[in-house]
């Protein structure tokens, strides 16, 4: 399987991105931001935290311009897996790839520290490793990360189990205590908390290895 | 445009004193130009030409068969075997930090960073080590949000993980916080670049981002003291950009990859002019430029502002002109700039061209190597009166004072703010003794702390500059790491009252003598005097940040104590309450003499545990609070309570040195014991880790009650 991580000039996750996917046994590359294409073959593309364009003002709102941004659309549009996470997926709700959006952290500070997530559906390719309800421990680290979308939408992620993971105990006020959340086929999930962060006992929790593993296996199947 | 006048006046308000004026006129041989006087200004001030310290900070260790670089460099080099090495340095940021915390913290980290990076090595981890004034002091709260923003703000978007740092309160700071920031990177032991320039007519490289007009005058202003009309030296800080910033390592890192490089500096203090002045200096040529060719942000500046200004971000380099097309594609590609501005001459000169006028030529070997060197006055400082009668208090009580106050409250409030994770490689995160990342790609790991107790270096500074090398040896000590060497932040007040200078020798002295006695040479650091406020002075602050390697993550020590647990205390309890934390926060007593640090028991007690990691689930050193503050730390951190058969306020809160409070499995205390007996070490069951209650010396209260105060006193008591 084939893995693209991309770096915008800011992001500062992407190196950590590419070794969590190797880890997992994908073939992973790496894309600059001006590219205007990925790599023949790529499964998934991950979309890494950091600061994208030094996010002064809206986070992610001018990588969602950049060149490679066109690139990730279309592949999201014939089906492919696309995974951000913090930045990553604040980008991804620019480019309107997932719904809703990041606010600031309802305490107005940055906020790192080691989370309890629930896996709210293990019925995607994500999560599949996982069992729904499953307590893991993953890091977070983000100062916009307050997941706010209207009633209607909100509604429509529920009904359509589109949740992926909830904080048990919420860091950034997010609606719902949402840490993740899945495209409509699926196959895009934007995440605020770092599964590549948690992928060896040594660095405090394995439990995000699951996110690979089930990616792994999915589009295996897929 | 006409530059104004040379008066008397406009000397002065540079900084120069007469007779450094006397010594200018020798060396130009006529009176200076305005933009000459600026340039003397911003190299011969104390900040950039470390005039008053320079001879006492000879006296330092600073080699080792470890040391591949020691101080001169933007940051020292340390081998950490394999073909690798550290790179790392403190640096203070305190004027601007109170004019305008949150920018001035936050340019702070910048600027370390940038001293890391210069040196071709990525940046891997970040502490700070952070003094304000009492809690309820009008300026403290708006000083602590502001700086933990703006340290947060600066190195989370960098993305290098903070994994460690100091927060202490002392109404010595009320008109003077300290922000020191510390970084380290990682490169290849044969791929460090240095700033000497070397060879005649090659180009001297613009890179980063745009000169403007902030921090013009910088780094004079952080040479003066502070009076009330310091609001008005908020135009004199600069605004750090971490984007560029990270734009800018990228960039260099591949551009030294490139081979292009010849020399490299960053632009800090004095920006321009110190840049162009060290490279020249240590290559032994002079530097030419043409400052039409700056890049520059506003329109009309002047040649005094442009060599003078501290705009963030930038690096000058000496290019080898056959790699000029390939260099300037990787700064198109990051988006920075990238202009010749000049070029490396023969002749010892500094010759600055603007327009079509000569704007500056001054004898460069002058400006630096040749600047004034004082050595100032200095009486030691007094033997302090003994302690006198101690007040009666209970253990919880005690316990209570400390866990209470936010020099010793938990310090979650702070390090959430920063991102400890970044990179994937953090093992041990803030919170315990010392921060851990992994070497990345390895199963090495380093380990990075910054120590010093104030209130022991005023009482006592040569025994309190030996405890502060001691606690950081501790520290690194406690997570299974071997201490390799140190930087100095040494933060001063005025250096022209013979008292303080006396403060600066004394505690050189002791850290000179502790290095030496614990292998651990300073191999970077920075000085920062006149650190006063209307003629008050802080506590003489020598930050010590150290750095500690260990072979393999076996060697790590970094579990939290088990239900059942032994506690084990290593090194001997005399009950040494002078100048104590419990006496400062529970009586507001500041007496008595710092407690002695015999050197040869740090080291045959560090070189113990460090033997024995095997049979120690959980080890921290014990320093301000004593055994009781450790105790209650531990367990806290694990979740449980903690009983300790010791009584006495001078056994639980004193603060003997050369001590570590283990947690050891039962089973394996008796071999513990053995190797103890025959290493000559003292080492005495103390209690036991588990329950929901802390008990000690007759007293007790449930560990929830007291975590509780513990974890919201920070931000309750500063009114955060």
């Amino acid at each position: 399987m084939k893995a693209a991580v991309v770096t915008f000039p800011g992001s500062n996750c992407d190196r950590d991105l590419a070794v969590a996917f190797a880890a997992a046994g994908f073939e992973v590359q790496r894309v600059w931001h001006k590219d205007n294409a990925l790599p023949d073959g790529v499964d998934v593309v991950g979309v890494p935290g950091g600061f994208s364009f030094g996010d002064y003002l809206r986070c992610g709102a001018i990588a969602a311009q950049s060149p490679i941004s066109a690139a990730i659309r279309s592949h999201a549009d014939r089906g492919g897996y696309v995974l951000g996470i913090c930045n990553g997926f604040q980008v991804l709700t620019e480019m309107g790839l997932l719904p809703g959006v990041l606010m600031r952290n309802a305490g107005l500070r940055f906020v790192c520290r080691t989370v309890t997530l629930r896996v709210a559906t293990a019925q995607s390719d994500f999560t599949s490793a996982y069992a729904r309800g499953q307590e893991i421990r993953i890091p977070v680290a983000h100062h916009d990360g307050n997941y706010t979308i209207d009633a209607e939408g909100l509604a429509r992620l529920r009904g359509e189990d589109r949740i992926a993971f909830t904080y048990a105990e919420n860091p950034n006020g997010s609606m719902g205590d949402i840490a993740g959340v899945l495209s409509e086929n699926r196959r895009v999930l934007g995440m605020m908390p770092h599964p590549e962060r948690a992928t060896e006992p040594a660095l405090g929790s394995a439990d995000g290895r699951g996110l690979f593993a089930s990616l792994m296996r999915g589009m295996a199947l897929a | 445009m006409a530059e104004p006048l040379i008066t008397a006046d406009v000397v002065a308000a540079h900084g120069i004193k007469p007779d450094e004026w006397e010594r200018l006129l020798d060396i130009l041989g006529r009176e200076p130009t305005f933009t000459e006087l600026g340039i003397f200004s911003a190299m011969w001030n104390e900040h950039c030409s470390y005039k008053s310290s320079k001879i006492h900070l000879k006296k330092l260790p600073t080699t080792g068969p470890q040391v591949i670089c020691g101080p001169g460099e933007n940051a020292g080099v340390v081998d950490i075997g394999d073909g690798q090495a550290v790179i790392f340095k403190m640096e203070s940021h305190n004027h601007p930090s109170y004019i305008e915390p949150h920018q001035g913290a936050a340019t702070g980290v910048g600027g370390i960073l940038r001293d890391v990076f210069t040196m071709g090595a990525r940046p891997i981890a970040a502490m700070n080590a952070l003094s304000f004034g009492l809690p309820d002091h009008p300026k403290t709260a708006h000083l602590v949000k502001g700086v933990v923003e703006g340290i947060g703000s600066y190195g989370n978007a960098f993305g290098v993980p903070t994994v460690g740092g100091e927060v202490r309160f002392h109404a010595a700071y009320n008109g003077n916080c300290l922000v020191n920031a510390f970084a380290a990177g990682l490169a290849d032991a044969d791929k460090i670049f240095y700033s000497a320039a070397s060879g005649v007519g090659m180009p001297v490289v613009y890179l980063g981002a745009k000169t403007g007009r902030d921090g013009v005058g910088g780094a004079t202003m952080a040479s003066a003291e502070f009076d009330d009309t310091i609001e008005e030296k908020r135009p004199t800080v600069q605004v750090g950009d971490p984007f560029t910033e990270k734009r800018l390592l990228e960039a260099c890192l591949e551009l030294m990859a490139s081979g292009a490089v010849i020399s490299i500096q960053d632009m800090g203090a004095a920006g321009l002019t110190c840049s162009a002045v060290e490279m020249g200096d240590k290559g032994g040529l002079g530097i030419k430029l043409q400052l039409d060719d700056v890049p520059q942000r506003e329109t009309g500046m002047t040649a005094y502002e442009m060599m003078l200004s501290e705009s963030q971000e930038r690096m000058l380099m000496v290019l080898k002109p056959e790699k000029e097309a390939e260099a300037r594609a990787i700064f198109e590609k990051w988006d920075l700039d990238f202009a010749i501005v000049g070029e490396t001459i023969p002749e010892d000169r500094f010759l600055i061209l603007h327009g079509n006028e000569v704007k500056a030529d001054i004898p460069l070997s002058k400006l630096s190597s040749s600047a004034p060197e004082y050595d100032r006055p200095w009486v030691p400082t007094p033997p302090p009166a003994p302690l006198g009668e101690v007040p009666e208090i209970g253990a919880m009580d005690g316990l209570r004072a400390l866990i209470g106050s936010p020099s010793h409250a938990h310090k979650g409030w702070v390090y959430e703010q920063y991102d400890s994770q970044v990179g994937a490689d953090t093992l041990v995160t803030p919170g315990l003794p010392a921060g851990v990342v992994r070497v990345h790609g390895t199963g090495k790991a380093l380990a990075f702390t910054s120590d010093v107790t104030p209130r022991y270096v005023k009482a006592n500074p040569v025994e309190g500059g030996r405890q502060a090398v001691a606690e950081a040896y501790r520290n690194l000590t406690a997570v299974g790491a071997l201490p390799l060497a140190a930087t100095d932040n040494l933060n001063f007040g005025n250096p022209e009252k013979p008292e303080i200078m006396g403060q600066f020798v004394g505690a050189l002295q002791g850290i000179g003598e502790a290095c030496r006695a614990l292998d651990m040479p300073i191999v970077s650091g920075n000085v920062s005097l006149y650190n006063e406020t209307d003629g008050k002075g802080i506590l003489p602050t020598p930050t010590i940040g150290a750095v500690g390697l260990l072979r393999t993550m076996d060697e790590l020590i970094a579990g939290r104590p088990a239900e059942g647990d032994l506690a084990v205390l290593v090194g001997e309890t005399r009950g040494h309450l002078g100048q104590s934390a419990l006496l400062a926060e529970a009586f507001g007593i500041e007496a008595g003499d710092a407690p002695p640090v015999d050197l040869v028991a740090e080291r045959r007690n560090g070189e113990f545990v460090r033997a024995n990691r095997k049979a120690i689930r959980a080890c921290t050193d014990l320093s301000d609070g004593g055994l009781a503050l450790a105790a209650f730390e531990m367990a806290e951190g694990a979740g449980l309570g903690v009983t300790l058969d010791v009584t006495g306020t001078p056994a639980l809160f004193g603060e003997d040195q050369a001590r570590y409070l283990l947690a050891v499995a039962p089973g394996d205390l008796a071999g513990l014991q053995a190797a103890a007996q025959a290493a000559g070490v003292p080492l005495t069951r103390v209690g036991q880790f588990g329950g929901a209650v802390v008990s000690m010396g007759g007293d007790s209260a449930p560990m929830a009650e007291l975590s509780r105060l513990y974890r919201t006193a920070f931000a309750d008591k500063v009114g955060l």
